[in-house]
């Protein structure tokens, strides 16, 4: 029987990258696996992607999906540098990119805001997990006060919390996932897919080896136990499904749903649950992150989306050609320009 | 009460100095001075008399001591004087030293405030401006007096040593960019000053200015803009920067001339971010190589520290970007405002681990522009990040140059392959991989993304990799990569901009420089030559060195190593690359955080040489 294929006539399989070389039941994996299936499901064109990371566990990650896209592995918590040049380069690009708690909230903190403030617009993964994996079990600035872990005792600094920083630096669309949960990692890939700006998407990922105790909040079981979405979420997207058809069956009543249009024309739909999260106002955003960092509450989802501001390749009223693609006649002026402007220097 | 009556007699005898001496004009920083000697220069420039102005600047935003040295040449030598014959010392901090250092014979215009100069020496002129009195008679708002005060100075100049007052006008026109409103304010004071002058002081000096033919079709302006027009016409099109000194001016200068490449719509062909530090410029731009952009930063040597894993990242993966360093004086915060050629080394070996950089070394404004338009087909022809090494005197000072010659070769973007190319270049080789060197000459094939080809794309990384760009620790793999960088690093020293020679005479002495010090050189030359002292000069005007360096060694008796910076750095390099035979080659290293004087070199080498 030959594979199912998506509407470009391609099979998962093609999405897929080289093997990983991570720790076998690594969260990372889970989340690479969701990449492969979103990019399949909605048929994107892998020459038009890029994918970017720093350096970490979570950074070798973009060379395990996708593998017909082009990637960059960067340098440490710089990833978002990269892209930014990138896409000023050529604003037909779709950027993948991927980070980890230690690229995103210690060494690339700077460049973690300021890409935001920005809005490069690229989905921003963050592959979270509270603790340095390479260099073999140190704490990162995202793990819990009052943790314990073998290689460095007791942690005694609070944590920072890289939605909430999202949040507060500008970002328009915000979300917090679980590795451990496939599904809405995967919806929320595809509502950032949609989004124009910088879409931040911090995902708790486990790591097996060196923080996956109970106690940790950053473990499989602590989060299989404490998850708490925030709604249940479903992309109406244009493109992909017949989205008037699923409104039209709809039969949430509309005080339990909220339907956000996205740039493209998709929408998300929300349906709440027992709370009263609204991703579009700033101040519920903020409390909602305040009080699970706070309380050790795992609410997951939207937790955060306004109207795009305008992106940094449209501030840069740039020409519409891309202008990696751009040819000689534009990109350097006439010898009479040249002429014209010494004549005008000259002393007489 | 304008002349020192003993001094009178010694100095009324001397023969006229005509376009031919030094002023240094001596303000309080953030006075407003640098139009007061920003007209001056020009005007001069417009009565046909080669000339240069340098701005010898604190790092301070208002109330430091700072100097502006105006040369006035006839026989077109625009290197700075080691001493200036005429001192406009307005600045009661340093007058006292600024007086000293006057030749005998020397010319001292200064103001009533500063009365305590006047009987400082006898051999010298006092010219004693009665700035309080002249500027009670003006009818400038009493907001705009301090900032244009120094404008008396102007009219005592112009009426001394014979400028028009028109000329001034127009000049002044020009620097307000037509506004009759501020030229005319400016003027009024010039005038003033100027009829002041002209009825109550005798000139007793022998220098004045007469207009000649030194500077038709010459141009003037600083090296960054010129760096910067190269740069908009060899097709840049992702800038990022942080603001240093003294390398602002030069995303200033892309900024300005940002408009020849608009189109009618005005919509840019050039993306200009000012990033949160010198790092994300980095990142910025080698993200654009990486994408087909032609990308630029400008920085100094701080920034340029900053941008060093960025370097080696783009070096290893082979990613094309450019990278000015206009350099200033360190170590570390060092003399932010002052001159050097201190980087040099650090920046060929920026990055950790083995390799060097490419290195472009303008020596004037002509190859400031040159070299702005073609290190971006440097970067891409071989793949790599090239290092454009400037400095302060060159990027912020005026300096006179013939107009720049249009770009004489089509833009290069490199072996880039489109899919077609691509398709072809499987079916010759059976296989792609980004860094097989299938041509021997170092120098792979790469793909951009975007290119719609299943096999178009691949995974950039600084970690090791085999010629398929596959993650590889392999020692084999490892080894292949290094040597194809070294050979590719081989290649790029016939491709890049070779030295500039002189040596048609049998001399024995050899001269070696890079960038600034040329102007300088020159003048010392001359000087040497009428000591009956033959020499011949090679300039590097990049790196890796290409081979003439060592014949030029090898050809002379005596070799003398010229560069501003305390350490001798291109000496070290060239004993580095030449290591066989240079007991003759020797290092007249000085950093001094000022350009580069002909005296200097010309007591120095006539020393060494004996």
């Amino acid at each position: 029987m030959p594979p199912r294929t998506n509407h470009l006539g391609l099979s998962r399989n093609e999405y897929k990258g080289s093997p990983s070389t991570l720790c076998p039941g690594c969260g990372h994996d889970s989340i690479s696996n969701q990449l492969i299936s979103m990019a399949y499901e909605l048929g994107l064109e892998q020459h038009k992607i890029i994918k970017v990371s720093g350096i970490g566990c979570s950074s070798k990650t973009p060379a395990y999906f996708l593998g017909g896209s082009h990637g960059f592995n960067a340098l440490h918590g710089r990833m978002p540098s990269v892209v930014t040049g990138a896409l000023l380069a050529n604003t037909e690009l779709e950027c993948i990119a991927v980070s980890g708690d230690g690229d995103s909230g210690s060494i690339g903190m700077g460049q973690f805001k300021h890409v935001i403030r920005r809005n490069v617009p690229f989905i921003y993964i963050i592959e979270n997990n509270g603790v340095y994996g390479l260099t073999k079990g140190q704490f990162s600035a995202t793990a819990d006060e009052g943790q314990f872990l073998k290689y460095y005792g007791t942690n005694h600094m609070p944590p920072i919390d890289l939605a909430l920083e999202a949040v507060i630096a500008g970002a328009t669309f915000v979300a917090r996932s679980f590795s451990g949960d496939a599904k809405q990692v995967q919806t929320l890939l595809q509502a950032a897919v949609c989004h124009n700006g910088t879409a931040v998407l911090d995902i708790i990922s486990p790591c097996v080896t060196f923080n996956n105790a109970e106690t940790s909040t950053k473990s499989y079981p602590y989060g299989k136990d404490h998850e708490i979405p925030l709604h249940e979420i479903q992309i109406l997207a244009p493109d992909y499904v017949d989205a008037k058809e699923e409104i039209e069956i709809d039969d949430y009543d509309a005080g339990d749903t909220i339907d956000v249009e996205m740039h493209d024309g998709s929408f998300i739909r929300l349906k709440k649950l027992d709370n009263d999260h609204d991703p579009r106002n700033k101040r519920m955003a903020l409390d909602v992150l305040e009080r699970s960092m706070r309380e050790q509450i795992f609410s997951t989802g939207l937790i955060y989306y306004e109207e795009p501001r305008p992106t940094l390749p449209e501030t840069e009223e740039l020409v519409e050609t891309p202008l990696a693609q751009l040819e000689e006649a534009e990109l350097r002026p006439s010898e009479a320009a040249l002429d014209g402007l010494m004549q005008s220097l000259m002393a007489n | 009460m304008a002349i020192h009556p003993q001094t009178e007699s010694k100095i009324i005898t001397r023969e006229p100095v005509i376009n031919d001496f030094a002023f240094s004009v001596a303000t309080k920083n953030g006075s407003g001075s640098q139009t007061s000697n920003n007209v001056l220069v020009r005007s001069l420039f417009r009565m046909g008399i080669p000339v240069n102005g340098k701005n010898l600047f604190p790092s301070n935003i208002k109330g430091l001591p700072t100097w502006y040295t105006i040369r006035a040449s006839k026989e077109g030598y625009t290197a700075r004087k080691a001493v200036t014959e005429i001192v406009v010392a307005y600045n009661d901090a340093t007058a006292t030293e600024d007086v000293s250092n006057l030749p005998p014979g020397g010319v001292c215009i200064t103001t009533d405030k500063i009365a305590k100069v006047i009987k400082q020496r006898d051999d010298i002129s006092y010219y004693e401006i009665p700035v309080t009195k002249l500027m009670r008679q003006t009818k400038v708002p009493s907001a705009f007096r301090k900032l244009v005060e120094n404008m008396t100075y102007v009219g005592a100049v112009a009426q001394l040593f014979d400028i028009p007052l028109e000329l001034i006008y127009q000049v002044l026109l020009d620097n307000f960019k037509g506004r009759e409103k501020p030229a005319r304010m400016n003027h009024d004071i010039v005038e003033l000053a100027y009829h002041w002058t002209a009825e109550n002081i005798v000139k007793t000096d022998p220098y004045r200015f007469e207009n000649m033919d030194g500077t038709r079709g010459k141009i003037m302006m600083t090296g960054n803009e010129a760096g910067a027009l190269g740069a908009v016409f060899g097709g840049v099109n992702v800038v990022a920067w942080y603001p240093i000194t003294p390398s602002t001016s030069f995303v200033d200068g892309v900024i300005a001339y940002r408009h020849l490449r608009q189109n009618d719509a005005k919509e840019n062909t050039i993306a200009i971010v000012q990033a949160e530090d010198e790092l994300a410029a980095a990142g910025i731009v080698v993200g654009a190589g990486w994408a087909g952009g032609r990308s630029l930063t400008s920085t100094s040597g701080p920034g340029i520290s900053l941008m060093s894993e960025f370097a080696g990242l783009a070096y290893f993966a082979e990613i094309p970007a450019v990278f000015w360093n206009i350099t200033r004086m360190g170590p570390s915060t060092g003399l932010p405002t002052r001159t050097s050629q201190g980087d040099l080394l650090f920046t060929h070996f920026l990055g950790h681990g083995d390799g060097r950089q490419i290195c472009l070394m303008p020596g004037d404004l002509k190859e400031a522009f040159e070299f702005g338009w073609k290190s971006f087909d440097i970067a891409e022809a071989l793949q790599t990040p090239v290092f454009v090494i400037s400095d302060l005197d060159l990027g912020m000072n005026n300096w006179l140059s013939d107009p720049f010659d249009y770009p004489d070769q089509p833009i290069n973007r490199g072996k880039v392959l489109n899919a077609d190319e691509l398709q072809a270049f499987i079916a010759e080789h059976g296989k792609w991989g980004r860094y097989m060197d299938v041509d021997g000459d170092g120098i792979p094939y790469r793909t951009v993304p975007g290119t719609n080809h299943r096999f178009a794309g691949y995974f950039t990384r600084g970690t090791g990799h085999d010629e398929m760009a596959t993650y590889s620790e392999r020692s084999d793999d490892w080894i292949e990569n290094m040597t194809r960088l070294r050979r590719k690093m081989d290649t790029a020293r016939d491709l890049l901009p070779h030295p500039i020679v002189e040596a048609e005479s049998d001399a024995d002495i050899g001269i070696i420089t890079f960038g600034t010090n040329d102007e300088a050189i020159r003048e010392a030359r001359d000087w040497l030559t009428n000591d009956g002292i033959k020499t011949n000069y090679l300039r590097i005007r990049a790196l890796p060195m290409a081979a003439a360096v060592t014949d030029f060694i090898d050809q002379h008796k005596s070799v003398f190593v010229i560069e501003n910076n305390f350490d001798g750095q291109l000496t070290q390099l060239i004993r580095l690359e030449h290591p066989e035979n240079i007991s003759h080659v020797r290092s007249l290293a000085l950093g001094d955080g000022l350009p580069m004087t002909p005296t200097w070199i010309y007591e120095n080498l006539k020393e060494q040489e004996g």
